[in-house]
């Protein structure tokens, strides 16, 4: 327990991913089977015990304390968890420490009843450290910023492989994945993949260099398609198992029931995740509505019903597509799609070109109806097999060219880790003019990324030569009609939102020009942005 | 027995002692002051008289210049000044270098003022001693349950096992000048870490009063002398350095900050420390606590810091006890 309380803690302080992978990498390294295995199941998710309740451990802590004195420290540390552990008195000659995988295999069999008393023997036994790891596993969502993505990098970087193959294998095993680690210690073969249902890693798309590529490509090669704006999935439905997975092998089945309801086929997918309603395509935004939640209600699913644009086919019935070239795979994939006979499941449409011209044209203007919201187009080499990974050359991703406007620099605020000494996180604004016919700034987003380290230490130096308040970390930076620092901000989308005073809400936003040459009062209007709203 | 508020009692200036006419830690220039430490806070330029520690005036003459006061008045551990009618003796703090309480008897009664304290062992100064009182005036920087330092030992070993972990890195430790950074270095010492210690000139001169009193902190040498990045090295420098562009000179530099306050999680986070150490010179909750209950005092005060929790423990088991909620002193300082 306190190798993996101390490695929750070190992942919660490190910002780099880097120092992430380390950090777990050598902890898998170093600790026995099964305590790793059941720390990394706790990592990636896989691991939830309904048997505990924080009121539960939040009776527990007042039956041994004042619960004044417990309620006031509850109200300086803001987290439960955190102040239980904290607070949670020590008893002297307290039984020994338990392993992880003892807490676990425990929690796993014990019943509703036999669980409270557990606990605080486990807390009693614990430094506060330990019992905050406790805490955190019990109650679900250890919130340290690891991605069950970056665990299996992890596991990947352990055994010198590459992580498509850990994520080919992953649905495969259960915890404490003592397989696993003899693959990648060298101690046995590679885990068999063949579980119905499983993940096949995806394959994805480079991004087009429109100046190198379309000389040296021929159109005749390629098929293009719209790139729809939802999130890539593999639909699998295998002997009885139904699996919605996104691109990096996370399980999202349970939040998508209409889906799953509707992958009557044998046959794995690959396609985007959408809201379709009647066959029309909602924005990005009406997805968020459905993404990440742990329950979905009757309402939800109404006014929110998700649905599959299809556009790859990995598996029909039983048979393994991926070594079949790509406009086979679309032959199949096409009647295979007319098969299924659903109206959550259709097709992504081929859009016929001769020429990189027409494309390019048909890019700028998207015809009326769902083309008008995708992110762009996708190029497909017509023998292009399906590889795991980011091949180069048979895939294209082309995405439409960002919208661009002139905003001024309001706040900025403090970066993390490597960055902690700059001011790198840009709160920008543009100018609203209101009733009476004043104009002023109004914040419309924030971005930290786009510049060079060069551009950051003048960016930097521009804020603390002209900080006019300071709130904590952030400051607010002099930015009138007279002065001010321009910012062109490239972003992909924008949406409607009542949580920003402005109105409006970017998708992901990032500084693409310093416009030290030009003048605050010159940068653009909120009007200017709202022509711009998404109406889907 | 005389009544506790005609010896002592709290005014804008600071505690103030009426029969002996002096006040003990002012936040205004007065012309008699007693001073517990050497912190900024406690320790101010400008009295008549000051009677405190040889360690303290030197820290006082270190900070401020040699006419930080008009007089000074050493008084060593055990040594008595006769104010008055009122006996003022220092007995050890534990808190940094020279930090002692004031202890003061009048007319048969006992008071005894802690300044900050602890009780844990810290190789840079004396421990902290227990003087039977009938009035104890405490801080209360710690006083919430919450704040339960671990073993400074083992945060250290932290910071040792993150440079073996990090070696491509500086290790970047953040610690107040007087008392913490030494504090810190010596500990270092202690696990064995003999390599030079890199510092920020702002630690220069409190480490080399340190060294005159006797206190060993092993090869230490200017940061800003060093030729490379320094990876793999550990530098301590004042907190407000660690975001400062100063430290942007080492090499993809670990930040670790050396306080009580790095216990709860949302502090470290808000001040952007990977790193946070669990090192304090104040007594934690239970500190405070056993203190009290050792003491068992006829009365309690508490000076500042987070004084409500603390009367409520003192409440619960029966101990006498009221806030003064004296100005000036830093709560978060540290």
């Amino acid at each position: 327990m306190r190798a993996f309380a101390r490695l929750l803690d070190d992942l919660s302080f490190t910002a780099s991913r880097n120092a992430k992978l380390r950090l777990v990498r050598d902890f898998l390294a170093e600790q026995p089977d099964p305590d790793r295995g059941w720390a990394l199941a706790a990592l990636t998710g896989s691991l939830s015990f309904s048997a505990a309740k924080p009121a539960a451990i939040r009776k527990a802590v007042e039956a041994r304390m004042d619960p004044v004195l417990f309620g006031w420290s509850y109200d300086y540390v803001g987290d439960l968890a955190e102040t239980v552990a904290l607070v949670w008195p020590a008893r002297p000659g307290a039984n020994r420490e338990p392993d992880l995988a003892e807490v676990v295999e425990a929690l796993r069999t014990a019943t509703r009843g036999q669980v409270q008393p557990m606990i605080e023997g486990w807390l009693d036994a614990l430094d506060a450290d330990g019992r905050w790891a406790l805490l955190k596993l019990l109650t679900g969502g250890l919130r340290v910023g690891v991605s069950s993505r970056l665990a299996k990098q992890a596991c990947a970087d352990l055994g010198g492989v590459a992580a498509p193959e850990v994520e080919e294998v992953w649905h495969a095993l259960t915890p404490p994945y003592g397989d696993l680690f003899a693959w990648l210690e060298g101690r046995s073969a590679r885990p068999s993949a063949d579980t119905p249902g499983r993940f096949r890693s995806v394959m994805l798309a480079q991004a087009l260099d429109e100046a190198v590529d379309f000389a040296r490509l021929s159109p005749d090669d390629y098929l293009a398609e719209w790139k729809w704006d939802g999130i890539r999935i593999q639909a699998v439905s295998e002997r009885g198992e139904r699996r919605l997975y996104t691109r990096t092998g996370d399980d999202i089945s349970h939040t998508f029931p209409d889906v799953l309801e509707a992958m009557t086929f044998e046959g794995a997918l690959d396609g985007e995740l959408l809201v379709m309603r009647d066959g029309v395509v909602g924005a990005f935004g009406d997805l968020q509505q459905r993404l990440n939640r742990k329950t979905v209600d009757a309402k939800l699913l109404k006014a929110f019903p998700a649905g599959i644009r299809a556009y790859d086919l990995l598996l029909d019935g039983e048979e393994d597509l991926r070594g079949l070239p790509f406009t086979e795979r679309r032959k199949r994939l096409e009647s295979f799609v007319s098969a299924a006979k659903s109206h959550r499941i259709d097709l992504s449409p081929l859009q016929p070109f001769e020429t990189w011209e027409q494309l390019a044209t048909l890019r700028a203007a998207p015809p009326e109806g769902d083309p008008r919201i995708a992110e762009g187009l996708m190029l497909k080499r017509r023998d292009s097999l399906y590889e795991a990974g980011r091949p180069k050359g048979p895939w294209f991703k082309w995405k439409r060219d960002p919208h661009l406007v002139d905003a001024v620099l309001m706040y900025a605020q403090r970066g993390h880790g490597r960055r902690s000494s700059f001011y790198s996180d840009f709160t920008f604004g543009v100018w609203r003019e209101d009733a009476a016919g004043d104009r002023s700034l109004t914040p419309v987003g924030k971005a930290y990324f786009g510049f060079t380290d060069e551009e950051l230490k003048q960016l930097d130096k521009f804020v603390r030569d002209n900080t006019v308040e300071r709130f904590g970390p952030v400051r607010s930076v002099k930015a009138n009609r007279d002065f001010g620092l321009v910012l062109e901000v490239a972003f992909e989308g924008l949406q409607r939102s009542t949580r920003h005073k402005s109105g409006v809400a970017m998708r992901f936003p990032r500084i693409s020009r310093i416009r030290w040459d030009k003048p605050s009062r010159d940068a653009d209007e909120l009007a200017t942005l709202e022509r711009m709203l998404e109406t889907p | 027995m005389v009544k506790l508020e005609s010896l002592l009692c709290p005014t804008p200036a600071g505690l103030y002692c009426p029969p002996g006419d002096f006040y003990i830690d002012p936040v205004r220039p007065v012309p008699r002051a007693v001073i517990t430490h050497g912190h900024s806070d406690h320790a101010r330029a400008g009295h008549g008289d000051v009677a405190a520690t040889p360690q303290t005036l030197d820290i006082m003459a270190c900070r401020y210049g040699d006419d930080f006061a008009t007089r000074r008045v050493a008084l060593a551990w055990g040594e008595t000044l006769s104010r008055d009618g009122v006996d003022i003796s220092l007995a050890p703090a534990g808190h940094v270098l020279g930090s002692a309480q004031a202890v003061i008897r009048w007319k048969g009664v006992t008071a005894v003022v802690s300044g900050d304290y602890k009780r844990r062992r810290d190789p840079t100064c004396q421990r902290f001693e227990p003087v039977p009182c009938d009035l104890f005036v405490t801080e209360a920087t710690f006083g919430l349950p919450v704040f339960r330092h671990p073993d400074a030992a083992d945060e250290v070993a932290r910071l040792l096992r993150s440079v073996e972990r990090f070696p491509e890195r500086t290790h970047l430790v953040g610690a107040y000048a007087l008392g913490k950074a030494q504090r810190v270095i010596a500990l270092l010492r202690e696990a064995g870490w003999d390599r030079t210690i890199h510092v920020h000139g702002a630690l220069l001169a409190l480490n080399a009063l340190y060294g005159r009193h006797g206190v060993d902190l092993g090869p230490i040498a200017p940061a800003g002398d060093a030729a490379g990045k320094l990876p793999g090295e550990i530098v301590l420098c004042p907190p407000s350095a660690l975001a400062d562009r100063w430290s942007r000179r080492f090499a993809d530099p670990v930040s670790a900050f050396c306080s009580g306050w790095m216990r709860v999680r949302a502090r470290a986070r808000q001040r952007g420390v990977e790193l946070p150490l669990v090192i304090s010179d104040h007594a934690d909750w239970d500190e405070l606590t056993k203190t009290l209950a050792e003491l068992s005092p006829g009365e309690v005060w508490i000076t500042h810091g987070r004084e409500e929790a603390l009367l409520r423990w003192c409440e619960l088991r029966g101990q006498p006890a009221r806030a003064l909620a004296l100005v000036g002193y830093e709560d978060d300082a540290e």
